[in-house]
């Protein structure tokens, strides 16, 4: 199973936090720490592939944001690069042509998305029109109960 | 009160502030602002702050006064409020808070809420961090929405039931009916989840994996769904750049191996699919690799025919020719596992992977380094440890330990010839001399003495190498201590492997000084040089100058080099008749247990010659001039003196066995049996192997005294022909008392590299009731086991 998957900028200010298991505000903290520290070391045209105590780290830059996901030993380095470049894929859908600043400004929307494609640390859903469709259902539901007009909730 | 900020507001205004203390302070403004906003139980704005106050727990700040707020919200009927309220308990709520509980039922209502997105919602949650109790009390909801037909649900709950087979394994029995049919669904995201949850259960529980491989027929499903996915057109909705559904075909390959792993059956029906993939699968992307990848880790763990391991150790091989880094990272990593179960295979790829010991990649260097010593046999040992010696040279200090270590371990195994061997530890010293570990110093010098006719040689191209560079401490010790002991072949110029360089006494000793007063030095390296200087007393002339420098350092700053001078010292002036039989050359060290790189053993260098010396005194204190009358013993040349030993004058066959690290382990019992019994003395020798060196054979004696009265100054001594060894350790005691009420035990040491068969020749001195008793005798009948 994925163990966390966490985005942060080129300056190392996090973005998004996702955790599959439970852990202490420190761990995180010390996680979230050891990561930017490892990831932004790496040179420019080094392999995707760290390790850190017991797990693999998946790492990959898209524009001004480094995407890490942390694996398990016995799982599969090169389709959790897809598993990454998946989740791009949605956010660029949804947000058109994503820019870091989309989500910073949405995070929350980016966190739905991403629980429509993973789920206790597995994938849920492989196909993009899918998730795509529950994110637009889920979205249309909010708008319709609050009775917004085309302004954000909050 | 005025409205909340809007949440996109806040951001804005936060990343406008110029320093960490400006933001701190608009984010401690705000949490005030949030605070009192939830103590009027506001709901309509509830939401907006708990958003509010996720963005600031990003930034880093505490965020626990929100957690009932978070509470409140999934409780809400609103949408907004759940979504976000869910996402809150998500980030807030893990298992280690107090509140976490009352959540459940919460969560329980949702979960058979009429609107899907709702029970989505839920489902994912209490499958992302549900704790166990939560689990417990709601498993049998989940097991409901895992057959339902709405496929939505469907997955969802897979994965829910995944997590909470994870936090409590006793509820899969619970899942098992309604796994049924989930393989046949046609979503793919049902099957997805359906393939991970079934993986679960098959890798926790064997007799789920023995149910599913018989009764529920899982293989030839899985293969017809892989076949499908391999054999259908362009499936827009699944399609990753020409393959359909990667995720699905590596998650269903992953099944398959722990279906086949140790079973015959599965195996065989699923070899065809398996060469199917890996033949037909694109390569050109990353992701037909990573379905390639999966596949070639199926074929190699479960029982495949050997043309399919053949062909999947084959793709590793391209995968090593790629030109993306990380296919070639993951292919070494494989064959790293690989290596043990198919080494011929995988030594086809030999040069290939020696290559990538020239990667610039780290990751890449680390894993062709490992992968190269795991390939290292008698066969190409000269050919790769050129590139390994050149990798050693030119690679990042943090490689250099564990290469050091890993070529000490290879040139051991499979050293062609002695001198390849110290040519090869000697290029290690002098490059990476600084990174070696603690332990080579004594397995060097150990591997040095045993190497009997390489003593010039190695003594004198360690002193080259000191003539360069004192820097490198590991190096210098063994210099040092190979020049203490080989001092007088150095002197002498017997070189015979090279060109024979001209030393004087004099010289020898301005370098070992020179080590001495050096900044670069640690205490311990001018332990041995001190003790080195010393040795060369008795073999060297300029006596006068090494008690001058052993008198001056009498007064050393450093405790133990002054301990060391005081003692050195009291050898000049006291013991000097006993100088001569201290500082002897070194015996034939017997090898300890080998160290790999991983076993980091904390000796300190100085241990082993210490050690040694002491071993010395106890022969020693019977006075030496017994020595002189044990000489006659045999009638002249064919005696070995206990105290003393030469080397024998067999070079490379005893050398070679000596070196042998993986010698026979079988301790087959050797009968014990009589070696004397007169006069009421009876002496046993019982024997044990020396483990690992099979050519050192152990012998107890035990001497035992029918007398009415004690033996006392008991004294056994021994000699053995020319061409064994012996060394004799401390008796018991030197009583015999009488009447057989105890017995004296020594331990004496026999190294027979010949296998000639054992004699030996006995005295025995010991006083009864007030005369002296002398005795001789041979001992011939030692079993042939002791000496085979």
């Amino acid at each position: 199973m994925m163990r966390f998957l966490l985005l942060f900028s080129r300056q190392g200010k996090l973005r998004l936090q996702k955790w599959f298991t439970p852990m202490s505000e420190r761990e995180k903290k010390k996680i979230i720490r050891d990561m930017t520290t490892m990831v932004l070391a790496r040179q420019p045209r080094s392999c995707n592939f760290l390790h850190w105590k017991d797990l693999k780290i998946i790492y990959k830059r898209y524009a001004s944001l480094y995407f890490c996901l942390a694996i398990e030993n016995q799982e599969n380095e090169l389709i959790a690069l897809e598993v990454i470049h998946r989740y791009v894929e949605l956010l660029d859908k949804y947000f058109g042509n994503v820019c870091e600043l989309d989500i910073i400004f949405n995070f929350e929307k980016a966190y739905f998305i991403l629980d429509e494609f993973l789920m206790g640390g597995e994938i849920q859903e492989t196909s993009k029109q899918m998730v795509n469709r529950s994110i637009e259902a889920s979205d249309m539901l909010q708008e319709t109960m609050e009775e917004y007009m085309s302004k954000p909730a909050f | 009160m005025p409205a909340p900020i809007r949440l996109r507001e806040l951001i804005r205004t936060i990343r406008t502030a110029r320093t960490q203390a400006e933001e701190r302070e608009m984010i401690q403004k705000e949490c005030a602002a949030i605070r009192s906003s939830f103590r009027e139980e506001d709901n309509t704005y509830r939401c907006r702050n708990v958003a509010k106050l996720l963005y600031m727990h990003m930034l880093g700040y505490p965020a626990h006064f929100g957690q009932l707020e978070c509470l409140k919200l999934i409780a809400s009927q609103k949408f907004t409020d759940k979504r976000i309220g869910y996402l809150g308990a998500m980030l807030l709520l893990d298992e280690r808070q107090d509140v976490h509980l009352l959540m459940t039922n919460c969560i329980k209502n949702d979960l058979n809420h009429s609107t899907q997105y709702v029970q989505g919602l839920a489902l994912c949650t209490l499958g992302c961090m549900g704790s166990s109790e939560m689990c417990r009390d709601l498993a049998g909801e989940v097991e409901k929405l895992l057959k339902t037909s709405n496929s939505y649900l469907r997955k969802k709950a897979a994965l829910c039931a995944v997590h909470v087979i994870r936090k409590v394994p006793e509820l899969m029995e619970m899942f098992l009916p309604a796994t049924k049919n989930l393989l046949s669904e046609k979503n793919h995201g049902v099957l997805h989840t359906s393939v991970v949850l079934l993986t679960e259960m098959c890798e926790r529980s064997p007799d789920m994996l023995a149910h599913f491989r018989k009764n529920e027929k899982l293989v030839p499903q899985l293969v017809r769904i892989l076949k499908n996915l391999i054999m259908s057109g362009y499936s827009p909705e699944h399609d990753v750049s020409g393959i359909s559904d990667p995720f699905l075909q590596v998650r269903i390959l992953r099944l398959l191996r722990i279906l086949g792993k140790s079973d015959d059956d599965s195996s065989e029906a699923m070899n065809d699919i398996l060469a199917q993939v890996a033949t037909n699968t694109e390569t050109s992307k990353n992701v037909g690799n990573a379905i390639l990848y999966e596949t070639v880790l199926t074929i190699m763990d479960i029982k495949s025919e050997s043309g399919l391991r053949v062909l999947a150790i084959n793709i590793l091989g391209r995968f090593l020719l790629n030109n993306d880094k990380n296919i070639r990272y993951v292919a070494l990593t494989s064959l790293l596992k690989t290596v043990q179960t198919d080494h011929n295979a995988v030594q086809r790829h030999r040069s290939t992977i020696v290559d990538c010991l020239k990667d610039l990649d780290v990751s890449i260097k680390r894993r062709a380094m490992e992968l190269s010593f795991a390939l290292v046999n008698g066969n190409n040992i000269r050919g790769m440890m050129k590139e390994l010696l050149y990798f050693l040279d030119s690679c990042d200090p943090e490689f250099k330990a564990d290469c050091a270590s890993g070529v000490f371990l290879a040139a051991e195994k499979y050293a062609p010839s002695k001198r390849w061997h110290i040519d090869t530890i000697m290029r290690v010293l002098t490059t990476a001399g600084s990174y070696v570990r603690d332990d080579s110093v004594p397995n060097l010098i150990q591997l040095i003495t045993n190497s009997v006719e390489m003593h010039a040689y190695t003594v004198q191209r360690l002193y080259k190498a000191l003539l360069d560079d004192i820097s490198q401490q590991p190096l210098v010790q063994v210099a040092s201590w190979c020049i203490g002991e080989y001092g007088d072949l150095l002197v002498s110029g017997q070189c015979e492997e090279e060109e024979p360089i001209q030393v004087t006494e004099d010289e020898v000793l301005d370098v070992l000084e020179g080590l001495l007063v050096s900044n670069l030095s640690t205490p311990v390296t001018r332990g041995y040089s001190l003790t080195a200087i010393m040795k060369l007393s008795t073999r060297f002339s300029s006596v006068n100058r090494i008690k001058k420098v052993v008198s001056i350092y009498g007064s050393s700053i450093d405790v133990e080099l002054q301990q060391r001078a005081v003692e050195y010292n009291a050898l000049f002036k006291k013991y000097d008749h006993m100088r001569p039989a201290l500082l002897e050359r070194m015996p034939i060290m017997e090898k300890s247990a080998s160290n790999g790189p991983t076993e980091i053993v904390q000796t300190n260098g100085e241990t082993e010659p210490s050690v040694v010396e002491p071993k010395h005194l106890p022969p020693v204190t019977q006075p030496v001039n017994q020595a002189n009358d044990l000489l006659d013993l045999l009638g002249g040349n064919d005696v070995v003196p206990v105290i003393q030993t030469t080397m024998p004058t067999k070079p490379a066959s005893a050398g070679g066995e000596l070196l042998d690290l993986l010698g026979d382990l079988s301790l087959s019992a050797i009968p014990p049996m009589t070696a004397y019994n007169k006069n009421g003395l009876k002496i046993d020798f019982t024997f044990e192997r020396a483990n690992p060196n099979p050519n050192i054979a152990v012998i107890t004696i035990h001497a035992s005294n029918s007398t009415e009265a004690d033996m006392t100054d008991f004294v056994f001594q021994a000699a053995v022909p020319k061409t064994f060894q012996l060394q004799l350790l401390s008796p018991s005691s030197n009583v015999v008392p009488a009447l057989n009420q105890g017995t004296v035990t020594q331990v004496i040491r026999v190294l027979n590299p010949q296998k000639q068969q054992l004699r030996m020749r006995i005295k025995l001195t010991y006083t009864l009731k007030g005369s002296p008793v002398q005795d001789l005798a041979e001992v011939n009948n030692f079993p042939p086991q002791s000496w085979q």
